[in-house]
C-alpha cells in the first residue's frame, strides 16, 4: 500500500521531471505526515525511526519520483549528522525538537569552488566577527537551496586553520543570503532543483557542531548518504522492474505456452534488483547495530567499514543503471517511448545521477587507498 | 621512538606545520594531516617499526597525535 506522500509523488513526478521544478506538492504531504522528523528521537518531538526505517521510505518515494525520493535523503542525513553529533550543544538540541515541530527541510552546502566534491577539504572559513563568525562560500551545487527552511554547512574551524580542519554550522533562515550563480538544467533528477549559489552567511557559534567534521562525515554523513542514496537507486530500480514484469506478463498472456523471449531478460535483473536490495537493507541494519552497540562509533570510524559503506555506493549505483537499463530492453519501444505507461526515460536519466553523485572514480580511489593498509579477513 | 615518527610525519605527512613545532600531543589534524596522509603514514610506520595495524585501530583517533601513535605501537610491540 503506498503511502499519500509516495502517491502525491508518483501523480507530480512527470511534470516535475519536465519542468525541472521542485516537487512541492510531495513535500506538503510529507509534512502533513511528519516526516522530515522520521528521524528525530521521539523524546524531541520526532517519529524515532531507525536507519533502516529511513533507508525504506527512501526507496519508497524514489519508486515514484527520484528528485523526491532525493530530497528526502539528503534532508534525513543532515537531520542524522545533528541527532548523532549535535546533541551536546543546547541551540542544536532545541533546534531538532523544532524540525519535527515545525516540520523544516534542511539542505546541505559541503561543494565548493576550487575544492570540488571532496567533502573533506574546504576554502571558506569561519572568519571572527562581531557577532559570532562570518563566513562566505561558493558552492557549486546545492541541493533545494531555494526552498530549504535551514541550511548545514561545513567550512574550516579558523582563518588559519588547515583544508581538512572543518567544523559543520547549522544556517538558520534569516541569517544567511544566496545568490544563485548558476542553472539547474540537467539530464536526470530535475526536480531536485540544485544550482550554484553563493552564500554569504552570519554564523551564530552557539550552531556550530561541537564535534570536528571529520568525526560527523566517517561516522554519519558519508554512511548514512551512501545508504539512503542507494536507497532512492533502489526505489527507480523497482519501479523499472515492475514496469518490465508487466510487459512481459501481458505478453505471455497473448500467447499463452510460450515463454515470451524478454522473460529470460526479466530473470536477470530480477536476480539483480534482489541484490540490490539485499545489499542495501544488510549495510543498513550493520549500520543501526554498530552505532546502537557500545563502542559502535569506533567501529563506524575504522577503514574497514568506510570500505564497504563506499562498496554498497559503488555497486548500487551501477547496478541502477545496469537495471534500468535492463528493463528498457525487455519493454522496447513502449519503454522508449514517453507517453507510454511502459516508458521508462525518467528512470534512466535519473538512475545516471548514480555513478555521478560523488564519481565513483574518487570512491575507487579512496577504497584502493585504503585497502593498502586493511588487513580485514574476508 | 618519538624520534623515528617525528621524521616518518616529516617525510610523508604533508603538513602545514614544521614538525619540530608539534608536541607529543598536537592534534596532528590540525595541523594538515589528511585521510590520504594519514594511510601512508601508517604504511610507514608498519614499515620503521615492523608491525601491522589490526583493522580496529585503523581509525583516526589512533593516529591524532605523537603520543596517540607511539601508545598503538607499544601496545602492539607488547603482544608481540
Amino acid at each position: 500500500m503506498s503511502t499519500p506522500a509516495a502517491i502525491m509523488a508518483a501523480q507530480n513526478a512527470d511534470d516535475v521531471d519536465r519542468q525541472a521544478r521542485f516537487p512541492s506538492e510531495f513535500l506538503a504531504e510529507a509534512k502533513r505526515a511528519k516526516l522530515l522528523g522520521a528521524y528525530v528521537p521521539t523524546r524531541f518531538g520526532g517519529l524515532g525511526g531507525s536507519i533502516s526505517d529511513l533507508s525504506a521510505m527512501c526507496a519508497e518515494f524514489g519508486e515514484s519520483c527520484a528528485a523526491s525520493g532525493m530530497i528526502m535523503a539528503m534532508h534525513q542525513i543532515q537531520v542524522a549528522c545533528l541527532v548523532h553529533h549535535g546533541l551536546g550543544a543546547p541551540e542544536i538540541c532545541s533546534y531538532v525538537a523544532e524540525i519535527a515541530e515545525r516540520q523544516l527541510l534542511i539542505g546541505s552546502v559541503t561543494s565548493e569552488v576550487g575544492i570540488g566534491g571532496d567533502l573533506r577539504s574546504s576554502l571558506c572559513a569561519l572568519e571572527p566577527a562581531p557577532m559570532g563568525y562570518a563566513l562566505v562560500k561558493d558552492a557549486p551545487t546545492i541541493s533545494y537551496g531555494a526552498q530549504a527552511d535551514d541550511l548545514l554547512v561545513t567550512a574550516r574551524r579558523a582563518p588559519d586553520a588547515a583544508a581538512a580542519d572543518q567544523v559543520a554550522v547549522v544556517m538558520r533562515n534569516g541569517t544567511y543570503a544566496l545568490e544563485q550563480t548558476s542553472s539547474w538544467d540537467t539530464v536526470g533528477m530535475r526536480g531536485t532543483c540544485s544550482p550554484g549559489f553563493r552564500m554569504v552567511a552570519q554564523v551564530d557559534s552557539g550552531y556550530i557542531l561541537p564535534i570536528p567534521f571529520a568525526d560527523v562525515a566517517s561516522q554519519t554523513m558519508v554512511p548514512v548518504s551512501h545508504i539512503l542514496w542507494a536507497s532512492t537507486w533502489l526505489g527507480i530500480a523497482t519501479a523499472a522492474v515492475k514496469r518490465a514484469h508487466t510487459f512481459v506478463r501481458e505478453q505471455a498472456r497473448k500467447n499463452p505456452g510460450t515463454v515470451p523471449p524478454a522473460a529470460s531478460h526479466l530473470a536477470e535483473v530480477w536476480s539483480e534488483l534482489q541484490t540490490m536490495r539485499h545489499s542495501v537493507r544488510q549495510t543498513a541494519a550493520e549500520y543501526e547495530t554498530s552505532r546502537c552497540s557500545p563502542g559502535g562509533l569506533q567501529h563506524l570510524s575504522t577503514l574497514a567499514f568506510s570500505v564497504r559503506v563506499n562498496n554498497l555506493k559503488l555497486t548500487a549505483s551501477r547496478q541502477v543503471v545496469d537495471i534500468v537499463n535492463g528493463c528498457m530492453m525487455i519493454c522496447g519501444l513502449a519503454g522508449y517511448k514517453n507517453d507510454s505507461r511502459f516508458g521508462l526515460g525518467r528512470q534512466l536519466r535519473d538512475a545516471y545521477s548514480a555513478p555521478l553523485m560523488v564519481a565513483n572514480d574518487r570512491i575507487v580511489a579512496a577504497n584502493a587507498s585504503m585497502l593498502l593498509v586493511l588487513k580485514e579477513e574476508l | 621512538m618519538t624520534d623515528q615518527i617525528r621524521s616518518i610525519l616529516n617525510d610523508h605527512g604533508r603538513l602545514s606545520v614544521p614538525v619540530g613545532e608539534l608536541t607529543l600531543a598536537s592534534n596532528l589534524y590540525r595541523a594538515g594531516l589528511t585521510s590520504h596522509a594519514s594511510v601512508n603514514i601508517m604504511l610507514a610506520l608498519e614499515a620503521e617499526f615492523d608491525v601491522e595495524f589490526p583493522d580496529r585501530m585503523l581509525r583516526r583517533s589512533v593516529f591524532e597525535s605523537i603520543e596517540a601513535i607511539s601508545e598503538a605501537i607499544q601496545e602492539l610491540r607488547a603482544a608481540d
